[in-house]
């Protein structure tokens, strides 16, 4: 009992030290348009330390070279689009988190859909055969079987 | 019976494509500037401070850049094999020092002053060349990282291969291994200096 609440009062002081982290980085701008279109353009794109995070989350030191990249070309007046142009010719599509649908991309986007769609055949033709067999196993006995079971009913008592 | 097949066909299948993902090194992430020219830049260079180092300086030639820190821990790993191959290989080998204050982590950067930072960064990068060696035929100093984020530099140790035109052939991130070498960067310079 005592190591969880050891370990919660540690996330928590964690989590609350990240938090003012930010507060500051965002006191220091003063723009609050600026710095709500670096919030979002951010949170677009991929850190390539801690690959798992965009770079509005992350505190890698790559992260906090891209936060101010992108701040001083929001001051230059550059658009969206020439932000995220930059960066694609630097590190690439792996840099934003919904990559351009195109030829290497292309498993990505569609191998869900494909998979999905292979699932719903597998379960149709399941489904098919499932049917079959039901409809085969309540259809009634023809005269020709019954007969034969009831030879054999008869049997198994004779014995 | 044949249904099985199918199931274990699938199965198979599902682990090998898990075992390619696996022995995939998730940060080896294909640098879209191979096949586009060397991003220009004017750095000082840390032997001859008063001087600069552009990479237009090497038309005509093939080099290596390689980017390192003296903070960078991989860098030290790296570094013997450079050291041995500055030996064998008359080849430019051109030093981009990254981060050297800023990128260790260690210093309040809010609070040091452009020249103390400049000062110490010097100090630091020619002390770390002195204890291991330099294989650098010169080393330009990226203080603030700015020209490691237009080179696309995520991880130190990085290494690029330029051709005579100026244009990156190959980027390698982390450190260099002797096959990396043997296999990959040694083929290409000389396939390029034919």
């Amino acid at each position: 009992m005592k190591r969880w609440l050891l370990l919660i009062f540690a996330v928590f002081m964690v989590s609350t030290a990240t938090a003012t982290d930010s507060a500051t980085e965002a006191a220091i701008a003063n723009d609050p348009v600026a710095e709500k279109r670096l919030q979002g353009l951010s949170e677009e794109l991929r850190c390539l330390v801690c690959q798992n995070q965009n770079i509005a989350d992350s505190n890698a030191e790559l992260a906090q070279d891209l936060r101010r990249e992108i701040r001083g070309m929001i001051k230059a007046g550059k658009s969206d689009k020439e932000i995220i142009d930059f960066m694609v010719a630097r590190y690439g599509d792996f840099v934003l988190y919904r990559p351009p649908v195109k030829g290497i991309t292309l498993l990505l986007w569609g191998g869900p859909i494909a998979l999905m769609l292979l699932g719903l055949l597998v379960l149709r033709s399941y489904l098919k055969k499932r049917a079959r067999r039901l409809a085969e196993e309540e259809r009634p006995l023809s005269a020709d079987e019954s007969s034969r079971a009831d030879a054999l009913l008869k049997d198994n008592n004779a014995s | 019976m044949n249904r099985y097949y199918w199931i274990v066909g699938a199965f198979a299948a599902l682990v090998v494509l898990l075992a390619v993902g696996l022995g995939l090194n998730p940060r080896d992430v294909p640098s879209p500037l191979v096949g586009k020219p060397a991003p220009a830049f004017t750095l000082n260079q840390l032997a001859a401070p008063e001087k600069t180092f552009s990479p237009k300086d090497m038309q005509g030639k093939v080099w290596l850049m390689n980017v390192w820190a003296s903070w960078c821990v991989s860098c030290r790993a790296e570094h013997p094999i450079l050291v041995e191959f500055s030996k064998k290989v008359d080849i430019p080998l051109i030093g981009l020092n990254y981060k050297e204050v800023r990128g260790d982590g260690g210093f309040d950067m809010s609070k040091m002053p452009p020249e103390e930072e400049k000062k110490l960064a010097w100090q630091r990068a020619n002390q770390w060349l002195s204890e291991h060696g330099n294989p650098y035929t010169l080393t330009a100093m990226d203080l603030d990282g700015r020209v490691g984020i237009d080179y696309g530099v995520y991880g130190v140790p990085e290494t690029y291969i330029i051709d005579k035109a100026g244009v990156i052939r190959m980027k390698h991130t982390g450190p260099i291994t002797p096959e990396v070498l043997g296999k990959k960067i040694l083929p290409l310079i000389a396939e390029l200096n034919k």
